[in-house]
């Protein structure tokens, strides 16, 4: 596809956005840079304002304070047609009176594109998301994944400095939407516009964005590569809300910098990575992902991090097991282990937690 | 087979026949007495006597040559068609404003509107004449009008908004995101779905004021429509074109009722 056009993509700015809906804070006191280019997702549970947030930047809602700047041009008055980015909706409002080659086409009507020049770029546009022959039908003859094709080209067609996309694959099956996260990649490597992503579902967005913000009650809680959000979350919110962690509660045992050791309800310790500041003594969470602990038959040389446990129950998932350990009857474990592993149900092993991959954070 | 979806099935067809002999007395209620009108406009009687011994068409050429029925017919039409109209302008209008913003007293408003059609005629005609009487203004066809269009809005306004609630507001925010202001979104996006209900809903209110007769009786000026024509007529003892007039009603309101259904289907599909 020859549709590449290098830095095309607008810079985004949020500063101190705000929104307040009579008196209820959605969004609050906002900063946020997604560069040129690049896939930003906002990632949050329903309610967390990653939606208010797109669309205050689609201009369908206006911020009760702060600005945006697209391009360093503040556009937090501006409605949506005076913006150079388009949107791509969660029900993909298509308009169902028009064709899809008027769908497509809508957009360089409004801008006044001739005959000619638009339907080759509607042509290019429904090549580029791999529709062919659809043009003369209505939306309501296409299937779902058809429809959410024809709303990418009709934003896509405008070429936006920007994409914003509202949880567009939420309608799909399965397998169609790990197609379509593949491909909007791909869209926005070819295109080189910014994408900015709203979704609730954190393996989608690991999937796809260069940098994920991850939101919760009106606030941006970590900005930062999937690894980052992945391998160090800064609360225990993000710990919990992105993949799976066990959140061992403990207490400050020692503190030198930005390492810890946490003593565990078994009367072990526990080395990890500080991320609040909770003063010695004080009552703290572990936070340490399945796949990170190791298992085996035997202590550890060193018995700190090493937890006995008993298997309380093995769940087959095809290309690993998961494995429930219960050190205590209140202190479970999930931890993963390759399915030639030796097993089973009442067998008693350690589990160590490497000092690296664990992280502490003051307990609620 | 068992003998339970026997039974079953006797019960259902019971009550099917019960159903379909209701169904069938109640059409018959309704149209015999209008098929009566239809079948003595074509006698060649000069009084109602059944069975019709000849069949003639003359009653319409008489009543086309009576000078205060034609007039009555042509003042109907246009009474009917402006009261429409208007009704369309302001309808659509109000049914705009009720379904895509939020004011203070909104549903009062609507309320206000919809209330003329649940009110007796007899009860617009006396006070809108009083209104009238009030601010001075002569009785007239224009006053007829305005009575017209009171009830005449309501069957727009109910029309459209029933329609504008199937639009989801994201069409009108994709279009403001394509570029288009919100004049030419109306235009592009809003109006051609809701354009059947506005014209089915002109049509019903054509037809409301074709044969509207309690308000104009309160409202009219020197001239009389096609309804009072009829009744100062009837007041004054039978005349066999009566019928052809009356006849004509029906078909007219038939066309109407058939074009707003069609109207309707059509917006149905697209």
């Amino acid at each position: 596809m020859s549709m590449h056009v290098e830095g095309q993509g607008a810079r985004i700015e949020l500063v101190n956005l705000e929104k307040q809906f009579e008196g209820v804070v959605a969004v609050r006191n906002t900063n946020l840079t997604v560069q040129p280019g690049e896939f930003l997702t906002l990632l949050g549970p329903s309610g967390c304002g990653k939606t208010t947030t797109l669309r205050m930047i689609g201009g369908f809602e206006y911020p009760t304070g702060g600005s945006i700047l697209i391009d360093e041009k503040d556009v937090a008055a501006l409605p949506p047609y005076r913006r150079p980015i388009n949107t791509v909706f969660q029900q993909y409002a298509l308009f169902p009176h028009m064709t899809v080659a008027r769908n497509v086409g809508y957009g360089l009507e409004m801008a006044g594109v001739g005959k000619a020049e638009r339907d080759r770029r509607v042509g290019d546009a429904l090549a580029m998301v791999r529709l062919a022959n659809v043009e003369k039908r209505r939306p309501s003859e296409l299937s779902g994944g058809q429809q959410q094709r024809v709303a990418l080209a009709r934003a896509l067609v405008n070429r936006p400095k920007a994409l914003l996309l509202d949880e567009p694959l939420g309608a799909l099956d399965l397998k169609l939407r790990k197609a379509m996260q593949l491909e909007l990649k791909e869209l926005n490597r070819e295109t080189g516009a910014t994408f900015i992503y709203v979704t609730h579902d954190q393996e989608e967005a690991l999937t796809m964005s260069d940098r994920i913000a991850v939101m919760n009650e009106g606030r941006v809680l970590q900005l930062g590569t999937p690894a980052e959000i992945y391998e160090q979350p800064v609360d225990r919110f993000v710990a919990d809300f992105i993949g799976q962690s066990n959140l061992i509660p403990g207490t400050l045992e020692a503190r030198d910098g930005d390492r810890c050791m946490v003593r565990i309800p078994t009367g072990g310790l526990v080395e990890a990575r500080l991320r609040d500041e909770p003063a010695v003594g004080a009552s703290v969470v572990v936070s340490i992902r399945p796949e990170r602990v190791i298992l085996q038959g035997q202590p550890a040389e060193s018995l700190d991090g090493s937890i006995p446990a008993t298997i309380s129950e093995i769940v087959y998932l095809g290309s690993y097991n998961q494995l429930v350990l219960h050190a205590t009857p209140d202190l479970r474990l999930i931890v993963t282990a390759p399915t030639d592993m030796p097993a089973r149900p009442g067998d008693s092993v350690h589990a160590t937690i490497p000092s690296r991959y664990a992280t502490c954070f003051a307990a609620e | 087979m068992s003998a339970i979806p026997a039974a079953r099935s006797r019960r259902f067809s019971l009550g099917s026949v019960s159903l379909t002999v209701a169904a069938i007395t109640v059409f018959i209620f309704l149209y015999i007495p209008l098929a009566i009108i239809v079948l003595y406009s074509f006698s060649g009687e000069v009084v109602n006597v059944w069975p019709i011994g000849s069949y003639t068409t003359r009653w319409y050429g008489e009543m086309w040559n009576d000078s205060q029925i034609r007039e009555g017919i042509l003042l109907s039409f246009r009474i009917g068609l402006i009261a429409a109209s208007i009704a369309i302008v302001l309808g659509t209008l109000t049914a705009i404003a009720v379904d895509r913003f939020d004011f203070p007293g909104k549903s009062l408003l609507r309320f206000c509107v919809v209330l003329p059609i649940t009110l007796p005629g007899i009860v617009t005609g006396v006070a809108m004449l009083s209104f009238f009487s009030i601010m001075g203004m002569q009785l007239s066809n224009r006053t007829i009008i305005i009575g017209h269009v009171t009830f005449c809005i309501t069957l727009i306004l109910n029309n459209v908004v029933a329609r504008l609630s199937q639009i989801p507001r994201s069409l009108d925010e994709a279009s403001a995101d394509l570029g288009a202001t919100p004049w030419r979104t109306f235009w592009r996006v809003t109006f051609p779905p809701i354009l059947p209900a506005i014209l089915s809903g002109g049509i019903l209110a054509f037809t409301l004021s074709f044969d509207e007769i309690v308000v104009t009786l309160f409202l009219k000026g020197r001239d009389a429509t096609l309804p009072l024509v009829i009744w100062a007529r009837l007041r004054r003892g039978f005349s066999p074109e009566i019928n052809a007039a009356a006849t004509m009603i029906i078909a007219v309101s038939f066309v109407a009722v058939l074009l707003a259904n069609r109207v309707s289907k059509w917006a149905g599909s697209s």
